[in-house]
C-alpha cells in the first residue's frame, strides 16, 4: 500500500517536472456562460505560446472578487495576472510597487499607437510607466427596449428618453413595469450616471466627475437630472429583482418596457435568441446624446520573484493585446476591442452602433477612471437609497450628492 | 537548611503555564494587539493600504454623518432588542414545554435544534425564498383564495429588518432551547415536590424559584445571543444584501464594505472601533456587577 502511494507520488512528480511550460495563474470574475467562453479564448492564445493558463475564476461579481484579489496581492500570495476594471481600483497597489512594469513590452509593440481610445492606456499609466493591459471596452450608456411590451401596450417603441417618459403611463395601464431595475446599488448608480450624461450633457458630466465641481453638482442643470431620476424611480416601482440579469429578463419576456444597463446586457438577449431591431432595440445615450463611456476590463501583473514567470507575464500581456485575440475575445464577450485597427465583421447591430460612436470619438471616461472607489461607494449608497425610498426628494438627494462631490478625492 | 522554604510562585504548575503560553501570546498579540492597531489606524486616512497620515477624528465625523451608518445602528438596535427578548422567551417556553415528559421528546428536540446546524448563508437563502412574494408564503396564501394577502417583508423598507429577525430566530432559538432544557433538568426534582406541597402555582414556581436558580444558564445564553447580534452580517448578505435600498444594512456590513469595496480602511476601522466601544459599554458594567460584587459572598 505504502509502496504504491510512493510510486504514485514519484510518478506525479516526474510528470510535473517534465512539463517545461511556465504555469501562470490568472484570476478574474468572468463566470457567466458568455464570459467563460471569452476567457477561454485568452487561455487558448496563451497556451499556444507554450505556457500554461491556470484559470482562477472567482464567482460572484467584481465586488466579491476584488477583495480576494487584493488581499492575495497584499498578503504576499500574488497570482500571475489579475483582472480589474479600468481605472483607479488598483491605483494604490501600483503606487506601493506591487505591480509589474510593462513599459518595455508596451514600447516594443507600440501600444501608445494601437490602443484606442487613448484614455484607456492613460488609466494604466503611473508616473510615465505602464502597469496594465486594457482588454475590452464596456459602455454603460444604453437603454434596452422590449418590442413585445410596447406592442402589448399599443404604443410605438420609443426612440429617445422623452418618448419613453410619454409612453410610460400606457405601459402601466397594460400592467407592465416601464423601467426594470435591479436592487443592487451599482445598478442604481450606473443608471443615474447614464441619465447624467444623456440628459445633462458631457460638459456637466466633466465638471462634476472630473473637476469635482460641487457647485455644478448642486446647480440647476443637475437638478433637472435629479428630477428625471425621480421620475425614473416611479417607473421602476414594482421590479422586485436583485441581479441585473433578472431585470434584463423582465425586458426579454416583455414584463418590463425597458432597462438602463451597460452593453453586457446584450449577451442575455443573444442567449434568449432575440434579434436586435426585431425583438429589442438599443439606444446609446438614451437616444439623446449619443456618447459612450469607455470603461471595461484591464489585466494587471503582480510582481513575482521567479524570472521565468515574469517572462511569461510579459508574454501574456502581449498576447492579450494582439489583433487575433482581441477579435476572438471581444466577439464572445460582446464588448468592443481596445484596438482601433481590428475589424469586427461578425458584430451585431447594437455592437456596430457602439463601434461607430467609438470611431466618431464621442466618448468619455468611465466613472471608475475618474472617481476613487471610496467616492463611488458613497454615491452608490446614496443612489440605492434614493431609488428605493420615495420619501427622499430630488432636492435632498442632490444636496447630499453635492456634498459627496465636494469631499471627493 | 529550611526545607519548608516557600515554593517559587513562578514555578508552581510550571507545565500548565508552559502549555498556556501559545494561547496567552495569541490573545495578547492577535486579539489585543490587533485591536489596538485597528483603533490607532482609525485616526489616519488609510485607503487601500494602511499609512500613517493622521487626520484626527475626521473618520468618526464622517461615520456619524453617514446616513447608511445611522440606519445600520438603528437596525442593529431593533434586531438586537427583539432577538434578545424573543430568543430567551421562545427558547425558555419551548424548553419548559419539552420538560413536561412528553412523548417523542427526542424527535422534537432534533427538529428544533436542526436549523442551528445550517450556516447563516443557507438560512438566509432559505428564508429569502420563503419570504419572496412570488413563490413564498404570499403566493401560497393567495393560491388558497385570499387574493389580496400581502406579506413581502424583504421588499418593504419599513419592515425588512423583521424579515431578517424571523430567519435569525428560526436559526438561533433551537440552541437556546437546548441550553435551557439542560438547565431545567439540572433542577432537583425535590424542589418541584416542595413547591407543590406548599401549594405554589406552577407559573409562580417557574418565575420565582426555577428561573432564579437557572441564572448561570441565562448568563451563558445571554452571552451567546449578544455575540450573535453584534456579528450579524452573513444573514443580511444572503437575504437582502442590505436592501431594499439601504434599509437592512448592519454595522458589520458597513465595515466590510468600507474596507474592501470602497478601499477605505480607516473608515472601516472607525466603524469597527465604534462596534467595539458599544460592546464594551454593555460588557464593563456587567462584568463589574458580576465579578466586582463577589467579595461580599
Amino acid at each position: 500500500m505504502r509502496i504504491r502511494t510512493m510510486l504514485l507520488a514519484s510518478a506525479a512528480f516526474l510528470v510535473t517536472g517534465a512539463a517545461q511550460a511556465t504555469d501562470l495563474e490568472v484570476t478574474h470574475w468572468w463566470t457567466s456562460g458568455g464570459e467563460a467562453a471569452a476567457v477561454a479564448e485568452f487561455a487558448k492564445a496563451f497556451d499556444a505560446t507554450g505556457n500554461k493558463w491556470i484559470d482562477g475564476a472567482i464567482a460572484g461579481s467584481g465586488g466579491t472578487a476584488r477583495p480576494i484579489m487584493i488581499s492575495r496581492i497584499t498578503g504576499g500570495d500574488p497570482m500571475g495576472a489579475t483582472q480589474f476594471n479600468h481605472g483607479r481600483q488598483a491605483e494604490e497597489l501600483v503606487e506601493a510597487g506591487l505591480m509589474q512594469d510593462l513599459t518595455e513590452v508596451a514600447e516594443r509593440e507600440n501600444w501608445a499607437e494601437v490602443v484606442h481610445p487613448k484614455s484607456l492606456l492613460d488609466s494604466c499609466t503611473f508616473e510615465g510607466r505602464i502597469y496594465c493591459v486594457p482588454v475590452n471596452i464596456h459602455s454603460w450608456q444604453w437603454i434596452w427596449l422590449s418590442h413585445k411590451a410596447y406592442a402589448d401596450a399599443g404604443v410605438a417603441v420609443p426612440t429617445n428618453w422623452d418618448e419613453f417618459v410619454a409612453a410610460a403611463p400606457k405601459l402601466r395601464e397594460a400592467g407592465k413595469i416601464p423601467l426594470a431595475m435591479g436592487n443592487q446599488s451599482w445598478q442604481s448608480n450606473g443608471a443615474f450616471g447614464v441619465m447624467l450624461v444623456a440628459l445633462g450633457g458631457i460638459d456637466l458630466w466633466t465638471k462634476v466627475n472630473v473637476d469635482k465641481d460641487a457647485e455644478a453638482a448642486g446647480g440647476p442643470e443637475m437638478a433637472k437630472v435629479f428630477q428625471a431620476a425621480a421620475q425614473a424611480r416611479e417607473f421602476s416601482e414594482g421590479s422586485n429583482v436583485q441581479d441585473w440579469n433578472q431585470a434584463t429578463n423582465l425586458v426579454i419576456t416583455g414584463q418590463a418596457g425597458a432597462q438602463i444597463m451597460g452593453d453586457w446586457a446584450q449577451g442575455e438577449f443573444q442567449v434568449a435568441g432575440q434579434t436586435a431591431g426585431e425583438d429589442y432595440s438599443c439606444l446609446p445615450g438614451l437616444g439623446v446624446h449619443e456618447i459612450i463611456s469607455t470603461g471595461g476590463d484591464a489585466f494587471y501583473f503582480p510582481k513575482l520573484d521567479d524570472a521565468e514567470k515574469t517572462a511569461a507575464q510579459l508574454e501574456l500581456a502581449s498576447v492579450m493585446l494582439s489583433k487575433e485575440t482581441q477579435v476572438a475575445f471581444n466577439l464572445k464577450k460582446g464588448s468592443l476591442p481596445v484596438r482601433g485597427d481590428v475589424d469586427l465583421q461578425a458584430a451585431n447591430d447594437c455592437m456596430k452602433k457602439g463601434l461607430e460612436i467609438l470611431a466618431s470619438g464621442a466618448i468619455l471616461p468611465d466613472g471608475n477612471q475618474v472617481l476613487s472607489p471610496d467616492t463611488l461607494g458613497q454615491i452608490d449608497d446614496l443612489m440605492v437609497e434614493f431609488w428605493k425610498d420615495t420619501s427622499i426628494t430630488a432636492e435632498d438627494a442632490q444636496a447630499r450628492y453635492a456634498a459627496i462631490i465636494a469631499d471627493a478625492d | 537548611m529550611d526545607k519548608a522554604q516557600r515554593p517559587n510562585q513562578l514555578l508552581r504548575n510550571l507545565s500548565a503555564k508552559i502549555a498556556a503560553i501559545p494561547m496567552i501570546l495569541t490573545a495578547s498579540v492577535v486579539f489585543a494587539g490587533g485591536t489596538v492597531w485597528t483603533v490607532v489606524y482609525s485616526f489616519t486616512d488609510s485607503k487601500l493600504l494602511p499609512r500613517e497620515r493622521w487626520v484626527g477624528f475626521d473618520q468618526y465625523e464622517r461615520l456619524w454623518s453617514t446616513n447608511r451608518w445611522l440606519i445600520s445602528i438603528e437596525n442593529l438596535m431593533i434586531y438586537g432588542a427583539l432577538s434578545l427578548i424573543f430568543s430567551l422567551v421562545i427558547g425558555f417556553v419551548l424548553a419548559a414545554l419539552l420538560d413536561q415528559k412528553i412523548r417523542f421528546e427526542d424527535t422534537f428536540r432534533t427538529i428544533f435544534l436542526y436549523p442551528f446546524a445550517l450556516s447563516f448563508i443557507v438560512t438566509g437563502l432559505v428564508w429569502q425564498w420563503i419570504l419572496n412574494p412570488e413563490f413564498g408564503i404570499q403566493s401560497i396564501v393567495r393560491g388558497l383564495g385570499w387574493d389580496s394577502f400581502t406579506f413581502d417583508p424583504l421588499f418593504n423598507a419599513d419592515i425588512v429588518i423583521y424579515g431578517i429577525l424571523i430567519a435569525g430566530l428560526w436559526q438561533g432559538t433551537g440552541l437556546i432551547m437546548v441550553l435551557m432544557l439542560a438547565g431545567l433538568r439540572g433542577i432537583d426534582e425535590d424542589i418541584w415536590k416542595a413547591a407543590r406541597v406548599d401549594g405554589i402555582p406552577v407559573w409562580k414556581t417557574y418565575g420565582f424559584i426555577i428561573i432564579p436558580m437557572m441564572r448561570p444558564v441565562f448568563i451563558t445564553t445571554l452571552v451567546l445571543i449578544a455575540a450573535g447580534i453584534v456579528k450579524l452580517y452573513d444573514l443580511v448578505v444572503a437575504q437582502t444584501s442590505g436592501g431594499p435600498g439601504i434599509a437592512s444594512e448592519v454595522p458589520a456590513k458597513y465595515v466590510y464594505d468600507a474596507m474592501f469595496t470602497k478601499q477605505n480602511l480607516a473608515q472601516g476601522f472607525a466603524g469597527s472601533t465604534m462596534m467595539l466601544l458599544s460592546v464594551l459599554i454593555v460588557l464593563i458594567p456587567w462584568a463589574y456587577l458580576e465579578f466586582g460584587g463577589k467579595k461580599r459572598v
